[in-house]
């Protein structure tokens, strides 16, 4: 007799989140674990989005800041290089720039960005606030009316400051991104407290909070894993949005980014690294369930996409 | 089963203040309040109390003895203030209890104390290094233990194994874990060993709404697989006891009349299991 591989099947399913206005697209949706097409269905591939900022990535290391040289002064132009050239499937737009520490910069500054290169491009646009609590629930507020009609995410809503800005992503048609920080009871909890003041469940994305290979990836893997089996296997309806993995900002900061082959020569070329360091963080969070990734650096993007063409 | 009052200990801001100023009037309450509510032993828990400790344990057994007619769980670190503790209980209302031994030979002393004043000991099974990762890895534990403690010369009747609850806010799966160490325990010795657990532990960091839930329904899933004693709040543990012919029909899977009573302690229950995951908030939803 033939051997039969034993299936694994689950109660539970993962919603489907549909974002972008004249280009749409969709992530979630599986009913088992990541890419497991032999044992369920798997009706999406993952999202990958290009990170782009409200300011010059001054801080980007230069292995990733090069690539963007020429374009990086203008977030226009920003996104329309990664629309265009890249082929970007969608863009996240981080208004890092409002951070106190960093421009200061105002809410309507802000909304100017948002609704300038909502203008210029046509891809899904992802609206990301500089994770200042107080300054976010002050932006990203105003950031959600002004992009009205879009079907944007808004992010990141945290414990501290989700009311005004669930309800902003509510009032204005928005997906949302629900943060907290590496505790599945946590993020479970915000889920709740979410739905409770009437946010649709099935309009939100998890982010369990990332982390760098090397620097606590396993942290973020084993959280995201267990939110995964919670919202199949014990079918956990709060637990079922898809999840969100913000690795560039994570990758792009650690030492294996950025130490030169003069300083670590026994490290080899530094730009491969670099590239290679996010392309693993971003598909190892993948396989630990992560739907919706924000990278930076192209390269690395089209070796994940590659490492998802073999697994779809 | 034996109820040890947990309500005097340092941690509580009113009695820290009573043993500092040796007031008696809020330790003899605290203490009086705990036996009406069925507590069989107190526990006078003083902290490590490196600096007078042992006139401070002396006074604690004396000020809680002269209230209330039951023996005396003396709860901590400090050897001499066990000991002293001991020499001035007064062993016609039972025998007194160590809180506690483990496998960590710093705590060894503890059995000999246990021998010396022919004493209650717990054993808390858990080693010098990290927590136990399971029901496994405790009962390897309180096997070391119980041969410790017969080194010792500390009868096993007298020694009650303690498994450990940890905090399901942020250890859930260790809920089900230590309700089945409970179980393993008892067969590690014919007659069955004896178990005791710290049980407020299991809603620490939880909302204060729902920490009386899970300490009733948790201490009810214990008490059903044969748990001897428990250090916990006796009003709580009363209440417990009265709901629990409840329960026992809703862990059977029965109806109840109290449609509401029986969603929280379903969603308790399915928690406690494992089998939803725990939030702060899980009984709304």
């Amino acid at each position: 007799m033939a051997f039969e591989a034993p299936k694994e099947s689950f109660s539970g399913v993962v919603y489907p989140v549909t974002i972008g206005k004249d280009v749409q697209e969709t992530f979630g949706g599986e009913n088992t674990l990541p890419f497991h097409k032999f044992e369920g269905e798997v009706p999406n591939r993952p999202l990958i989005a290009l990170e782009i900022q409200d300011v010059a990535p001054e801080d980007w290391p230069e292995t990733v800041r090069r690539v963007y040289a020429d374009v990086s002064d203008d977030p226009v132009k920003w996104a329309q290089y990664c629309q265009d050239e890249l082929k970007a499937r969608a863009i996240a737009l981080r208004l890092i720039g409002t951070h106190p520490d960093n421009k200061d910069l105002s809410a309507d500054d802000a909304v100017k960005v948002v609704k300038d290169v909502l203008g210029a491009v046509k891809v899904p646009l992802i609206i990301l606030g500089s994770n200042h609590v107080e300054k976010d629930s002050e932006v990203l507020p105003k950031v959600a009316e002004a992009a009205k009609g879009y079907n944007c995410i808004i992010g990141k809503a945290q414990e501290a400051n989700y009311k005004t800005i669930a309800a902003a992503a509510m009032a204005n048609e928005h997906k949302l991104i629900a943060m907290s920080e590496l505790d599945i009871n946590l993020s479970k909890q915000l889920n709740i407290l979410l739905t409770q003041m009437g946010f649709d469940k099935e309009k939100i994305i998890t982010d369990p909070m990332c982390s760098a290979l090397g620097y606590g990836l396993e942290y973020t893997y084993s959280v995201m894993e267990r939110i995964r089996l919670a919202a199949l296997a014990q079918n956990d309806e709060v637990m079922q949005p898809p999840m969100l993995g913000d690795v560039g900002m994570y990758v792009w900061k650690i030492k294996e980014t950025q130490a030169g082959e003069d300083i670590l020569p026994e490290w080899g070329s530094l730009e491969e690294r670099a590239i290679l360091w996010e392309a693993m963080t971003a598909s190892s969070l993948m396989l630990s369930g992560a739907e919706l990734i924000i990278m930076r650096h192209p390269r690395a993007v089209e070796l994940v996409e590659k490492f998802v063409d073999e697994l779809m | 089963m034996l109820i040890i009052g947990e309500k005097l200990s340092i941690i509580a801001k009113r009695v820290r203040e009573a043993m500092a100023k040796r007031d008696k009037g809020p330790i003899q309450e605290i203490a009086k309040r705990q036996y009406e509510a069925g507590a069989g032993m107190i526990d006078a828990n003083i902290g490590p109390a490196e600096d007078g400790g042992e006139e401070l344990m002396e006074w604690m057994v004396t000020t809680i003895q002269e209230a209330v007619p039951l023996p005396v769980c003396l709860d901590t670190t400090n050897y001499a203030a066990i000991e002293a503790g001991l020499k001035v209980h007064n062993n016609d209302y039972g025998l007194p209890m160590i809180n506690s031994t483990s496998n960590d030979p710093e705590r060894f002393p503890m059995l000999e104390l246990a021998a010396k004043y022919n004493c209650l000991i717990i054993g808390l099974t858990v080693g010098k290094g990290g927590l136990p990762a399971d029901e496994e890895e405790r009962a390897a534990i309180a096997a070391e233990i119980m041969a410790r403690a017969m080194e010792y010369g500390v009868p096993l009747e007298n020694l009650y194994l303690d498994p450990l609850v940890l905090q399901i806010a942020t250890t859930q799966e260790q809920a089900i874990k230590v309700i089945r160490a409970v179980e393993m325990f008892q067969q590690l010795n014919e007659p069955p060993m004896k178990t005791v657990v710290g049980l407020s532990n299991i809603s620490n960091g939880c909302p204060k709404n729902v920490r009386p839930i899970l300490n009733k329904y948790y201490f009810l899933m214990l008490e059903r697989v044969g748990l001897t004693a428990a250090i916990a709040d006796p009003v709580e543990m009363k209440e417990a006891f009265e709901e629990k012919e409840l329960f026992e029909k809703v862990l059977n899977g029965e109806e109840i009349e109290d449609k509401e009573l029986m969603r929280v302690m379903k969603k308790t229950i399915d928690v406690i299991e494992g089998k939803t995951l725990y939030a702060h908030s899980y009984l709304e939803m």
